[in-house]
């Protein structure tokens, strides 16, 4: 399988790289490796770990940091960013109908029964219209390339895609450290994000609410581990970081406990999952959530980031449909690709899958982090043996794609510069406008050969640049 | 402000503070242990030092012995002693962490450089280390700290919890180094201006980091009655009572005055009323009514100055 490098055509430098190529050229090794230890000290100094409790070890664990940047030029950005916006529209226009009159079911483009027994369907706001129509408000769109203008869509995040600190501190520290690359390339900047997403969070803030908005983010506490982006996040936006104990639900709307008693919340950009919402209303032994939360989010008293019951447009078996969506609520033809699926519970498909491991990547629907999926070239006979005894117990709950070429970007490894895969996630604002930032965040597939970015199985984090014209 | 954050900003100038204080006893302790072991007068000493900080039954429990080596390792590393330098660092930096959006990046930056400075230290053989500079770096680091906090933090209600907690601990700790006295002077009476006398009112002295300011203050020898004067009653001491809780009475106005009539003032007037009483003491008065009576009802005072704090402003008003 060949893959596209996306610095060099053959060898020859591409175009936005020029000026990195000189750049990695002139530096010499020792230099290198005194700017990564500055680079590491730099993300433990400022905190930005990735908590991991329970495990034993070092509870503050590195995500490692690739300091080759990915760059993208102004036309690749403009055209992704139009697919990117195009998707974002098709999927809130979808939440908006499944939990209203499911025209799309209707008119027999989706399956009723993967809608309506999707775990993540919430029945309790059935009717229930958010303002501005709007369920989910930051969509992570996971992105591979395969080639120069080719580039699929491997999944979708409905709910609350993480990750958006590491696209901030990632240029935050190059700037830091190598200000004359930004002098040298002309780089469009990503620090305007958290701004972006407080106004946002502001316009959709309920019919009640009649001053300015009080935003907040809810997380589940220090001990998860993406608690630093939520510190982080609040911290730049100027909101409080609440925990379910520091709100409470008094009459029709939802407060804060406060040194000068309570305060009136509007909008809550939760990062916490659905069924810890509200123990009144989802898991009853749930201590995260707030008792009494979606009766006011039902009468219109908070906003609640994503909306509940977002999670079914994210879902890997309605994936398959979302280029169904696009024409079907847009009129218009997908700018992105999805990449092509085989869902086990077809009869064809699971023939074909099955007969096909061996080149195939195979996933849980339900799965995420990496975890319980196939990659079937880099398996030995017997995985993939004792993978399709998984699949036979439940083939309802797995879907197949073809091994996709990931493209690769140079990477710093000992040796110095040496290709590794890449993928990207932008993350999409969606209020009353939609908005995306030039830039995403670039996981990188640190082992040589491994096609797997998460950062549970040795993925490291790039700085992603769009040049500006 | 959340009720949560005010209270995590409240602590971690609490532990701060707390683990300078047990610093400075690492650095006593060290001392002692230099001395010899003359008719069990200097072990005692270090006892009752342990004795104050409450932590004297753990001590004897996990260790027993008094040496340099379990010296170090309870007061500096041992997580199970609530007062360690590293339990004190670890609580009040994992409260930075959960409050990350009410502190500067300064701030924040000192409290992690000394929670990981102190983990890399915790790695280091214990062989190669020096007692003395296990309580210069504490000190340096909680300075920092403080420094960036003076420096960097905005003067809002936030900054009077930080503050808050750092003067009742400090009025807390000073009260109960004092009270050392009491443990050791009860039962030998004959001690009384006698050269170990002397001796143990200078560890007091160098316990609260105050001995080379006593002699700006007032020259001279050491005598019981200056030293107490000095820690409890002298306006320019740091670590006096009076100031520390003058310090105390401060935030408490500031938060008084910023939150109006709406929210309850019960901690800001007990404050003044301590303050008050405090005042009209002099040094003589105390001794008569007996130092450790005196030091008693202050520091029941803190607690519950500390407690009212909590009503006030801690539970969010429901």
């Amino acid at each position: 399988m060949t893959y596209y490098n996306e610095m060099y055509e053959g060898s020859r430098v591409r175009e936005p790289y020029a000026r990195l190529s000189q750049w990695v050229e002139t530096m010499p090794a020792d230099f290198r490796q005194m700017k990564q230890a500055e680079a590491e000290a730099l993300f433990r100094r400022i905190g930005i770990t990735f908590a991991v409790y329970g495990e034993g070890g070092d509870p503050d664990r590195l995500i490692p940091f690739d300091m080759m940047p990915r760059v993208f030029e102004q036309a690749e950005w403009r055209r992704l960013e139009r697919g990117i916006k195009q998707r974002a529209r098709a999927l809130n226009a979808f939440l908006r109908d499944v939990y209203g009159r499911a025209e799309i079911v209707r008119a027999g483009r989706i399956p009723a029964r993967l809608i309506y027994q999707n775990e993540a369907y919430e029945k309790a706001v059935v009717g229930v219209v958010p303002p501005r129509g709007v369920y989910s408000h930051i969509i992570g769109i996971d992105l591979v390339r395969t080639a120069k203008d080719e580039f699929y869509v491997l999944e979708d995040n409905c709910r609350t895609p993480s990750g958006v600190s590491y696209m901030l501190e990632n240029r935050e520290i190059m700037m830091r450290m190598f200000p004359g690359l930004f002098r040298a390339n002309r780089i469009e900047p990503v620090d305007q994000y958290p701004d972006l997403l407080r106004r946002t969070l502001e316009s959709v803030a309920p019919a009640k609410c009649h001053d300015r908005p009080t935003c907040v983010i809810l997380t589940p506490g220090h001990f998860n581990s993406a608690y630093y982006e939520h510190s982080f996040l609040a911290n730049l936006m100027g909101v409080e970081l609440v925990e379910g104990a520091d709100l409470f639900v008094d009459g029709e709307f939802v407060y804060m406990r406060t040194t000068q008693g309570p305060r009136r919340v509007d909008v809550i950009y939760r990062r916490i999952d659905d069924p810890f919402l509200d123990p009144l209303c989802f898991r009853p032994d749930s201590l995260l959530g707030v008792p009494g939360l979606m009766d006011v989010y039902r009468s219109g008293g908070v906003s609640i980031c994503s909306a509940p019951g977002a999670g079914v447009a994210d879902d890997k078996a309605i994936y398959t449909f979302v280029p169904e969506m696009v024409r079907f609520y847009l009129g218009e033809e997908p700018l992105l690709q999805n990449v092509q699926t085989w869902t086990l519970w077809k009869d064809d498909d699971y023939r074909y899958v099955m007969e096909n491991l061996a080149d195939l990547v195979v996933k849980e629907v339900h799965g995420s982090g990496g975890y319980g999926m196939l990659v079937g070239p880099k398996s030995t006979k017997a995985e993939i043996e004792a993978f399709r005894a998984k699949i036979e117990t439940d083939p309802g709950n797995y879907i197949a794609q073809p091994t996709l070429a990931l493209s690769t970007c140079p990477t710093f490894v000992a040796e110095g510069l040496a290709p590794r895969h890449v993928d990207l996630r932008p993350y999409c604002l969606c209020g009353d406008r939609i908005e995306l930032v030039p830039g995403g965040l670039t996981r990188v597939a640190l082992r040589e050969g491994s096609l797997v970015v998460n950062s549970s199985q040795g993925g490291g984090v790039k700085d992603t640049w769009v040049l500006s014209e | 402000m959340l009720s949560r954050t005010a209270a995590n900003l409240f602590w971690m100038g609490r532990h701060l503070e707390r683990a300078d204080t047990a610093a400075r006893l690492l650095d006593v302790g060290q001392r002692i242990t230099l001395l010899p072991n003359t008719a069990s007068g200097y072990q005692n000493e270090w006892n009752s030092l342990l004795q104050a900080s409450g932590s004297a039954d753990l001590f004897a429990e996990k260790y027993g012995e008094i040496s340099q080596e379990n010296i170090e390792e309870f007061i500096f590393f041992d997580r199970q002693n609530p007062s360690s330098v590293m339990s004190c660092i670890e609580k009040a930096r994992e409260a930075g962490r959960i409050v990350r959006t009410a502190l500067t990046s300064q701030v924040w930056d000192a409290l992690n450089v000394a929670y990981q400075d102190l983990r890399r230290i915790e790695r280091t053989p214990r062989d190669t280390l020096h007692t003395a500079s296990l309580t210069d770096v504490t000190t340096s680091h909680t300075s920092t700290v403080r420094g960036a906090i003076n420096a960097t933090q905005l003067r809002n209600d936030g900054w009077h919890f930080m503050n808050l907690g750092y003067g009742l601990e400090r009025a807390d700790a000073t009260a109960r180094l004092l009270d050392v006295k009491y443990y050791v002077l009860l039962p030998r009476i004959e001690f009384v201006g006698s050269g170990l006398d002397t001796y143990q009112w200078q560890v007091i002295l160098r316990a609260l980091s105050a001995h080379r300011a006593y002699h700006w203050a007032y020259g001279g020898d050491i005598t019981a009655g200056r030293v107490a004067d000095f820690l409890i009653l002298n306006g320019e001491s740091p670590r006096s009572l009076i100031t520390s809780l003058y310090e105390a009475v401060w935030n408490l106005e500031g938060l008084a005055k910023r939150y109006g009539d709406t929210v309850p003032t019960n901690a800001r007037d007990k404050a003044r009323e301590v303050l008050t009483r405090l005042q009209a003491h002099d040094i003589d008065m105390i001794f008569d009514e007996g130092l450790h009576e005196f030091l008693t009802w202050f520091i029941t005072e803190i607690g519950t100055i500390s407690g009212l704090v909590h009503e006030d402003y801690l539970l969010g008003g429901s």
